[in-house]
């Protein structure tokens, strides 16, 4: 799939119209440096050769100097992906602490007013961009009522701990430095709520849709005729046979939120990499762009991965076919 | 199945209607969406200031808080922003109908062809088709956009270039399926060919999933294209865009809160709208998309 | 009657509301099942033989289904009962066996894990976690499935349907309930294992003197399996019999109708079936909801059906038997079809169960 991607905006970057080189540099550069970046950046050579230096760097993790930073582009995303990855870890967290149990919640409930709530809460979180949640709840939390920080990171002045991971809330733990964490879930609060929304309610309306199908299923009927209670049949009989396409689009939606950081991290000035993805973008900075988009699709991966694990255990049909294809 | 095909186009209608009737959301949607279609279509007669809509600077008024000749307020230099809102309805729908009309016809030839001719058509679409669905929709337009001039056009082009997938796959399943119908069999017993087969016996079949499909995904389309505008990769200024009219009014927070947050529920209404619409397609045809 | 009466279904009526209307589906179903009896509920697909037994488990939900009627068990009106003491009843004292062994068992669970959660709720108190285990283990050689350790920790998918329908006869016995409910068991097996099944199920629920109640619309197996049978028709009960005089003198035309319509393994005769369609439950016509198809048809038809005793233990819903002059079983009524009778000259045992009577005739 990697491999896919990088082809597809290989393909797209030298078929538009237009000379790399020249975008890059600006309408004021000579003819000479044009030259010598076309040279650098083998524009001179064959499709082929160029795809295959193309594809060298890329797997070296060597992605050349950002046009726009003027630095390499392997620092710039060393620097900026740990705050996305953050950000969008926990609105993933979010995502299946509170969606999946409101969608448990209206299955088990369904019919009545807790199901309707249920049901407007997530369609509120499916019809609103995340950028509007994160301008509404912006002007409600931090101007109206001023209880969370407007933007960024850290408050200005606080010490960020130091970097081991790059994620603050770990760092600050192994700083011992409860006040940083603190601070710092003060500003993750907004932009992790915004971003997680959509998701929230996706997975509320897949969960509570998957429960309700598994529910009209001839096996809960039994278990109801062996006399097993309701909620042992929610919770067991239901519920696992319900994660299984539930988890499995929820994986989709979890690498979904990095696509849509694009948009929150614009609101909030939230240091991170989508920021600076939708710079480099409006600045046709390739090197960069290139990191950006191949950055995301190794997320996606390692989602997908993690996903295929997850329904594995969850479905014994697979784990089983799985083992008989491995004798 | 059969009983139904039996019953009068009349009976039909009527069944259909009922079901759809009595869920109250559906109506609601179909409400929005009219009375949205309605407004965009006479737009130059039902708002107060049509000439708002495009480049045009009334300093006098600008800036101006909700309320008496303009309902949503202002912006920051005096355009009405309820004039803005409907006007940019236009181009949400036009980049709907733009991009359902590139990306479905694409996508159900392929997935008709996939999903009947085994072998290597099938692996070859359908392995591209995976690439594509694996890709986050926003991921990829975003990736589209990096390399193209941030426009309306292109982006209809980006949106619709990730769309498609969606409906080979959708049409795939269904054809994978119905293919093994005892009458699709029959037609190829009797010597139909693979055009009459798949254009009269398959296609009709899997309308009501592609229709459900369509609407649900007008609602997403919108969201989409509202968010490359917000990030500056869509409509540019001065045409009034959804998605651009809540980037601009951002910058001007708390102070003129109304210029980011009318179009912001404007995105949610219309987006709303065709939720509740497909959804209600949905359970009447009782189909999974 | 002169059994103790186990369960005692009556006047049970049982209607949904859909976009055309009511449609009224049971109506004034009786029924009554002794304790250690065999009961048979035969009738074509649709004419209520599911529900009615949903209904007595208390499986059909309100306020989609309107529920009428009273359904006796062991004293209690179940239909009366809060629902949590209904649950209380169910697998405890009235189990059920399913009818699709591969619908019915919950694919991500192993068997014991379903099993024992049964167990778990055995009267008494729950067993220990060892006792517990042993009782699966002895249920599942009691239904004759080989290796029953390695089926506790099998899932679904890894047994072949026979040994699914075994299993799920098992968690029927499990807790020994005092009735059990077969719908149809082993209809989507194969024939040769369908009886095998039904042997386990007749050996164990004998050794236990369980009751049953058996929905099949496979006459072969009503008469091999129950003492009295039911018949029913579009929603009530036409006819009653002890087995065998069900099948040797056959009163309400229905029945005889039915019994016509299965081929003979002596290829005499030829099946016929019955003309029309079950009714429109919408719409269904007044009185006797057989009439329209009834070859006897009079006026008195448009009124509902009188309750007739014809024989012992041998009731009968029809206006032909309502003269007053009682005939007797072997007076037979007008019969001009011939009339299944004896040994060896019908299905047994061993067709296939699509032999079921034929409900039209294109």
């Amino acid at each position: 799939m990697l491999l896919g991607l990088s082809l597809l905006i290989f393909v797209i970057a030298r078929v538009i119209p237009g000379d790399p080189a020249r975008i890059a540099l600006g309408p004021l550069a000579s003819r000479a440096q044009i030259a010598a970046l076309r040279a650098q950046m083998y524009l001179d050579e064959p499709l082929p050769v160029q795809y295959a230096h193309y594809v060298r760097g890329v797997v070296r993790g060597d992605f050349g100097e950002s046009l726009y930073t003027h630095r390499p582009v392997t620092t710039d995303l060393h620097d900026l992906f740990p705050a996305t990855l953050e950000l969008v870890l926990y609105a993933g967290l979010l995502m299946v602490a509170v969606g999946v149990p409101l969608g448990i919640l209206a299955a088990s409930y369904r019919d009545t007013w807790v199901d309707t709530l249920v049901r407007l809460i997530s369609l509120g979180g499916v019809v609103t961009p995340a950028f509007v949640w994160a301008i509404v709840l912006m002007l409600i939390f931090a101007y109206a009522l001023g209880v969370l920080p407007v933007a960024g990171r850290l408050s200005a002045g606080a010490v960020p701990p130091p970097p081991v991971t790059g994620l603050v809330t770990i760092d600050a733990l192994l700083d011992r430095n409860p006040a940083t964490y603190l601070d710092f879930l003060r500003h993750l609060v907004l932009p992790a709520v915004s971003l997680a929304l959509a998701g929230v309610a996706q997975a509320a309306r897949l969960t509570r849709a998957s429960m309700v199908d598994v529910a009209g299923r001839p096996f809960i009927e039994a278990a109801r005729a062996f006399g097993i209670s309701n909620a042992r049949i929610a919770l067991k009989y239901m519920l696992k046979p319900s994660l299984i396409p539930t988890v499995t689009i929820l994986g989709l939606d979890f690498a979904a939120l990095l696509g849509n950081a694009f948009l929150v991290e614009a609101v909030f000035n939230w240091p991170g990499i989508a920021r600076y993805g939708v710079q480099v973008i409006l600045r046709k900075d390739l090197n960069a762009i290139v990191a950006v988009v191949i950055i995301m699709g190794l997320f996606f991966v390692v989602i997908n991965f993690l996903i295929d694990i997850l329904v594995g255990y969850l479905d014994p049909r697979i784990r089983l076919r799985q083992a008989d294809e491995a004798a | 199945m059969s009983v139904v095909a039996a019953a009068p186009a009349r009976e039909n209608l009527r069944r259909t209607w009922y079901a759809f009737s009595r869920n109250g959301g559906s109506l609601f949607g179909l409400g929005i969406v009219v009375v949205v279609v309605l407004l965009t279509a006479f737009a130059p007669w039902v708002t107060p200031f049509p000439r708002h809509a495009r480049a045009f600077t009334d300093f006098e008024h600008a800036s101006l808080p909700p309320g008496g000749s303009h309902l949503f307020g202002t912006d920051t230099i005096g355009r009405d922003i309820l004039t803005r809102v409907v006007f940019g309805y236009r181009f949400s729908l036009l980049l709907g109908l733009v991009v359902l009309s590139a990306a479905v016809p694409t996508g159900v030839v392929l997935g008709l062809l996939a999903g009947y001719y085994r072998g290597w058509p099938e692996t070859v679409i359908m392995r591209v088709t995976d690439i594509f669905l694996s890709i986050p929709p926003l991921a990829l337009a975003l990736a589209i956009m990096a390399v193209l001039e941030p426009n309306l056009q292109n982006a209809m082009l980006a949106v619709s270039v990730m769309w498609w997938p969606w409906y080979t796959r959708l049409v795939y399943g269904l054809v994978s399926s119905l293919r093994n119908e005892g009458y699709v069999q029959a037609a190829q017993i009797v010597g139909a060919s693979p055009a009459h087969i798949l254009l009269r016996e398959i296609l009709p079949n899997c309308l009501p999933a592609i229709l459900t499909k369509m609407t649900l995904d007008m609602a997403f389309v919108i969201l989409i294209g509202s968010s490359l505008s917000f990030l500056g990769l869509g409509v540019q200024p001065p045409d009034p865009d959804l998605g651009t009219m809540v980037a601009d009014g951002a910058k001007y927070m708390p102070d003129l809160w109304w210029v980011p947050v009318f179009p912001g529920l404007a995105i949610l209404v219309i987006v709303l709208g065709f939720n509740l619409l497909g959804d209600g397609l949905r359970d009447i045809f009782g189909v999974e998309v | 009657m002169p059994r103790e009466m186990l369960l005692d279904i009556r006047n049970l009526h049982v209607s949904f509301t859909g976009y055309r209307g009511h449609s009224r589906v049971l109506n004034g179903v009786n029924l009554t099942v002794g304790r250690g009896e065999k009961v048979g509920l035969v009738g074509e697909t649709g004419c209520g033989k599911s529900l009615t037994v949903r209904a007595v488990l208390g499986l059909l939900q309100p306020p989609r289904a309107r529920i009428r009627g009273e359904i006796w068990f062991a004293g209690r009106n179940l239909l009366a009962l809060p629902p949590g003491e209904l649950q209380q009843i169910r697998g405890r004292e009235i189990a059920m066996i399913f009818q699709d062994p591969m619908a019915a068992l919950n694919p991500v669970f192993t068997v014991g894990d379903q099993l024992l959660d049964i167990i778990a709720r055995r009267p008494g108190g729950r067993p220990s976690e060892r006792a517990a285990w042993a009782r699966a283990v002895d249920i599942l050689k009691e239904v004759a499935l080989p290796d029953p350790e390695r089926i506790m920790r099998a899932y679904p998918v890894q047994l072949s349907g026979g040994m699914r329908q075994r299993v799920l006869i098992a968690m029927a016995l499990v807790n020994e309930p005092a009735l059990v409910i077969a719908d149809e068991p082993g209809t989507a097996l194969d024939v040769t294992i369908q009886e095998q099944i039904l042997q386990v199920m007749r050996a164990l629920v004998d050794a236990k003197r369980t009751s049953v109640l058996l929905i099949t619309h496979n006459l072969g197996v009503v008469r091999q399996t129950t003492d009295r049978v039911y018949v029913m028709y579009a929603g009530s009960i036409a006819e009653t019999a002890p087995t065998a005089d069900l099948f040797s003198a056959p009163q309400h035309p229905y029945t005889q109708g039915l019994l016509a319509s299965v081929p003979k393994l002596t290829g005499e005769g030829v099946p016929r079936g019955i003309d029309g369609m079950i009714p429109d439950y919408l719409n269904p016509p007044p009185g006797c909801r057989f009439a329209p198809r009834c070859q006897f048809a009079q006026p008195r038809c448009q009124q509902p059906p009188p309750w007739v005793r014809v024989g012992a233990e041998h009731d009968v819903a029809c206006v032909l038997y309502d003269d007053g002059s009682r005939p007797s079983a072997e007076r037979a009524a007008p019969s001009p079809i011939p009339l299944p009778t004896g040994e060896g000259t019908d299905e047994a045992s061993g067709l296939p169960s699509n032999t079921a009577p034929a409900v039209t005739r294109p």
